[in-house]
């Protein structure tokens, strides 16, 4: 039975939540842990963190959010954005993270990849790809958040990262991210048709039946969102009240869909 | 109060420190571990495991508490093996020919069945069998994060399948030797009650320090022969 996961993704900027999180009844709705356990509370099959900081001395923060969140949520957590070495990932892991989604220093040196899994394991080694359309059917990866071109091909990359160990890769649309237009559903379907490991559909979603659309349509296995969940539009158990209603395999919600 | 010493024995691979806060939440005393005589200081004993069979069972080899950890299994203190913790108490895996497994049960780990996409990650909905300790109150529906490519055969000391291409194993139990392909401590509330049944076994079931096998004693079940489970 393939079921399929909602994943909230959060951005975190020296400790910080980035984007505002409107959930009522938070002590301080900018602290990254506090919102992890909010998430697991609410349902939430995943959480990921994308460490957006500039300054090493922010990222030193991160490893002290990635240690609170392990004894605060109970679900499995994804930290990327930085990670540039397997000495990177290790301590990461020690420290409660489940997995380490790496980007641009994969592609600069793709053995990364296959050190992380050869050490960690697969389960543990996730690809994040940046990838913009090109032209009819074909996508180019980006590095460096979306700013830098690489001219190496989404699809192929995408097959590679697999031969190189990658158990997962989350597969972000720059065309689709921040556009609340859905996901680049054509650039899902031919990545996971063309690869074995899971695929999570990542940017552009505006509504409940964008997440659908990408499970459905796109095939992915998982489906990742951001701020939909952060300002309240819909709710963990919404979303999994609709991918069930639309034939999805879900992990039901702890708490009901609120009566409308 | 504190709960039960719960050893989780550290030997060195991936992410142990989830194991050890979801046990302390479960009521335990949990610490990570890394000296044999402090595996045989526990009320129970946890084995976690992430990534390749060859690679946990060669670091268990290394880490100098194989010994210990048979003694664990062979002495009748609570015992929980996560993910490829309960693959290591098989005989072997088609993961890593040649690797030993601790030999508790009998037979082969063996790769996920075809036609799904692998690994498995993600939630899974659980099949109890009744009268299991282990996931007592959690007959009903409980959903359960899974990630692996390889899987326990389904045997007499299966407790628990789920539905991948096929049943998988997802739990076994068979006394006081405990095992989850899921994990607990991944999986929320859910898996949080599944450990607090561990701790709970761990504060009734231990015996005293005096019947334990003392430091140096040799093992009581080889590490290739095992017991019929």
């Amino acid at each position: 039975m393939r079921v399929v996961r909602v994943i909230p993704c959060l951005d975190v900027d020296a400790g910080r939540v980035v984007k505002g999180v409107r959930f009522a009844g938070l002590r301080d709705a900018g602290d990254p842990v506090e919102l992890a356990a909010r998430y697991d509370a609410e349902g939430a099959d995943e959480i990921v963190f994308y460490d957006i900081t500039a300054s090493a001395e922010g990222r030193e923060t991160m490893f002290e959010v990635v240690s609170r969140t392990a004894e605060e949520a109970f679900i499995p957590l994804t930290v990327g954005g930085g990670v540039r070495t397997l000495d990177d990932a290790r301590r990461l892991l020690r420290l409660g993270a489940d997995k380490v989604s790496v980007n641009s220093a994969a592609v600069a040196r793709p053995e990364l990849v296959t050190e992380i899994s050869g050490t960690f394991g697969a389960q543990c080694t996730v690809v994040g790809m940046d990838v913009r359309r090109s032209g009819p059917g074909t996508w180019e990866v980006y590095t460096h958040g979306g700013r830098v071109a690489t001219g190496i091909d989404a699809l192929g990359w995408a097959t590679r990262c697999e031969q190189l160990g990658a158990g997962e890769l989350v597969l972000n649309s720059m065309d689709r991210d921040g556009t609340r237009l859905g996901y680049d559903l054509e650039l899902c379907r031919r990545v996971v048709e063309a690869t074995g490991i899971p695929v999570v559909a990542s940017g552009g979603v505006g509504s409940v039946a964008h997440l659908v659309e990408g499970a459905v349509a796109g095939l992915a296995d998982a489906v990742l969102a951001a701020s939909i969940f952060h300002y309240g539009e819909v709710t963990i158990a919404e979303a999994k009240a609709a991918l069930a209603a639309a034939g999805v395999a879900v992990r039901p919600s702890v708490t009901a869909a609120p009566a409308r | 109060m504190a709960g039960p010493f719960v050893a989780v024995i550290d030997y060195g691979i991936g992410n142990l420190r989830s194991a050890e806060k979801a046990l302390c939440r479960a009521g335990a005393d949990a610490r990570l571990v890394t000296r044999a005589a402090d595996v045989a200081a526990a009320a129970g004993v946890v084995l976690p495991g992430v990534g390749h069979f060859g690679r946990c069972s060669e670091a268990l080899l290394q880490s100098g508490l194989w010994g210990a950890t048979v003694d664990a299994v062979s002495d009748e203190r609570p015992f929980l093996g996560i993910c490829v913790g309960l693959q290591l108490l098989y005989e072997s895996s088609e993961e890593a020919p040649g690797a030993r497994g601790l030999g508790v049960f009998p037979g082969q780990v063996a790769l996920l069945p075809a036609g799904v996409r692998r690994p498995q990650m993600q939630w899974n909905l659980l099949a109890v069998r009744p009268g299991s300790r282990f996931l007592a109150g959690l007959e009903q529906g409980t959903w359960a994060y899974f990630v692996h490519s390889f899987a326990a055969p389904v045997g007499d000391e299966t407790v628990a399948t789920c539905d991948y291409g096929g049943p998988v194993a997802a739990a076994v139990e068979a006394g006081h030797v405990w095992g989850a392909q899921f994990h607990p401590e991944k999986s929320s509330t859910a898996g949080l009650a599944a450990l607090a049944n561990f701790v709970e076994a761990c504060s009734c079931d231990s015996p005293g320090q005096a019947e334990r096998p003392r430091p140096g004693e040799e093992p009581r079940v080889g590490a290739r022969g095992g017991r019929e489970a």
